[in-house]
């Protein structure tokens, strides 16, 4: 109950609670997530703005709360992304593996159980995913793209009110280890 | 050993991020050298796991729809009929006067040998999803290999091109859109017929490129294709130009509007056969190209009904309208009784309009489609040949 009020805090590492996700959940709920983006905006055009992939990814590595398990889930879940675009693989796999590795090192030293915590956290991973997806498009693809903080600032925003939904969603199917 | 434990994670990191920063560099490397595509499988493998759910859900929502509009809600459909009937009746109008209007074209165009591109099939399709991002403008389509799809065909709805067939799998294909980036479109502007390449920026927005910095290009002016870059016959409706402003360099910036709704693409037509043909002179028609020119000239009024017939064959100008004919631009007066009764279209006159879109049909025949006629010549009469 204490916890559950709080910002963001250290906690021990006896105070901290690692969950488990079922099989079902673990394969069905990243492909709904990469379903979901690539069919909602076609009838919502606004929805382009969130990224439900890597709120699952920071989601399941919070959760986890294992950096190996992290790692490899944001990359599996970014490759599937990658693999629908006509872009090279590896542009989402990429910045989703620094994310998922990021979130769930970050989850082993801080409360992330929180709304508020989860709020800002969100925010802060979604501008690490847009500046190593950024880097790597323009550094090794070639591409050019725009960047503008107040956009990215504001998608985060964004994300971060959906995202804190998202893991309270996340939280009924997680399983205690 | 104890310090490789200790940094585990680490060095497991660096691995996975290096693995695909070569993975990365060898796809882009590939591409730019072969062309070949080195992450088939994967991509295979992903859009065969997403795209059956699309499928499903696009059929369920669409079935639902039709149950709705074609069952239940029929408010409003009698006054829409009425109104449809009206807009048949101005389109028919409408037909007799552009299909004049192509008859004088085709017989330039089989005088200057001109060879005319037209669509002759396509395939309509339904867009089931998109890419997921924003950096990549594209969406998937429910008609793949076994439909006949193939790479580079053009993908077009009746309002507008929306962009080429990319990627194709068994049964869905990638198209791209023109507002991608990486995407590039021969286009011409309809009335300075100046040149450039169609290209999509970053934000989404469509600009036509390499244009000059000193030619004037008008606001609202008609962006064509312009046929060159293979993909795309000629003439067929890209969009607007939105704003026009110099660029950093030598060439203007010109933004245009798609024609398509690119954000909103519900059913698309996959051009699957694309003809070439020379044109064939109309042997009922005038032969020399002075009298076709004539045609478009303002016709002698009739004599009196006494006056001699003789003398009257003697005056007429050729193309000038005929008993059971009607000279070009006199369509309005015909159709009110006033002259005479309009020239009906040859049996080979082509369609003016884009085919309509049907989910239902595999392959639809259009009709041919001459997508351009040379710019008209400006007309410099001999004497002998203007009425006077």
């Amino acid at each position: 109950m204490f916890r559950t009020n709080m910002a963001i805090t250290y906690t021990s590492g006896e105070q901290v609670e690692v969950y488990r996700f079922s099989l079902p959940a673990t394969v069905l709920i990243p492909l709904a997530a990469v379903f979901l983006q690539a069919w909602l905006p076609l009838r919502f055009p606004f929805f382009s703005v969130f990224d439900l992939p890597l709120l699952v990814t920071i989601g399941f590595a919070t959760a986890r709360r294992s950096p190996l398990a992290g790692l490899f889930t944001g990359s599996l879940i970014g490759i599937l992304q990658d693999a629908l675009t006509h872009q090279p693989i590896g542009l989402y796999g990429i910045s989703k593996t620094v994310v998922g590795f990021g979130a769930s090192s970050l989850g082993i030293k801080l409360d992330v159980e929180n709304a508020g915590a989860r709020f800002l956290l969100t925010i802060f991973f979604y501008v690490v995913h847009e500046v190593v997806y950024f880097l790597i498009a323009r550094g090794l693809v070639g591409l050019h793209l725009a960047w503008s903080w107040p956009h990215e600032f504001l998608s985060g925003v964004a994300n971060a009110v959906l995202g804190v939904l998202i893991f309270m969603l996340l939280d009924r199917v997680k399983q205690r280890t | 050993m104890d310090v490789l434990g200790r940094y585990r994670n680490l060095i497991v990191l660096v691995g996975v991020l290096f693995a695909q920063v070569l993975g990365l560099a060898v796809q882009v490397n590939v591409k730019r050298t072969t062309d070949s595509e080195p992450t088939r499988l994967i991509r295979v493998w992903a859009v065969g796991a997403v795209t059956p759910f699309e499928k499903a859900l696009v059929w369920s929502e669409t079935s639902a729809g039709n149950a709705w509009h074609n069952y239940f809600y029929l408010r409003g459909v009698r006054a829409e009929n009425r109104d449809l009937k009206q807009q048949i009746e101005r389109m028919s109008l409408e037909r007799v006067r552009m299909s004049q209007d192509a008859d004088q074209a085709r017989r330039l165009q089989a005088l200057l040998a001109f060879k005319e591109q037209f669509i002759s099939e396509t395939m309509a399709a339904q867009v089931i999803g998109g890419s997921g991002s924003e950096q990549s403008r594209s969406v998937y389509i429910d008609k793949g290999e076994r439909d006949g799809i193939k790479p580079d065909m053009a993908v077009i709805t009746a309002d507008g091109i929306v962009g080429k067939v990319l990627r194709v799998y068994r049964s869905t294909a990638l198209v791209l859109l023109i507002d991608d980036q990486t995407s590039g479109v021969g286009a011409l502007l309809d009335k300075t017929r100046l040149q450039g390449i169609l290209r999509g920026t970053p934000a989404g927005e469509v600009v036509l490129e390499k244009v000059m910095s000193d030619e004037t290009v008008p606001a609202g002016e008609q962006v064509l294709t312009s046929g060159g870059d293979g993909i795309f016959p000629k003439g067929l409706l890209v969009g607007q130009v939105t704003k026009v402003a110099p660029g950093s360099d030598l060439f203007l910036n010109i933004q245009v509007r798609p024609a398509a709704d690119l954000s909103k693409l519900e059913e698309v037509l996959v051009v699957t056969k694309i003809d070439e043909r020379q044109a064939e002179p109309d042997q009922t028609g005038a032969g020399r190209a002075v009298d076709i020119l004539a045609e478009r000239l303002p016709g002698v009024p009739s004599k009196p009904a006494d006056a001699n017939s003789e003398d009257a064959a003697k005056t007429a100008v050729p193309g000038a309208a005929a008993p059971g004919t009607v000279a070009p631009g006199s369509v309005a007066a015909s159709s009110t009784g006033a002259g005479a009764k309009p020239k009906t279209a040859p049996p080979h006159a082509p369609a003016t309009s884009t085919a309509p879109v049907n989910s239902g049909a595999a392959v639809q025949k259009v009709v041919p489609k001459p997508v351009q006629a040379p710019p008209e010549p400006k007309p410099q009469p001999a004497a002998e040949d203007v009425p006077h």
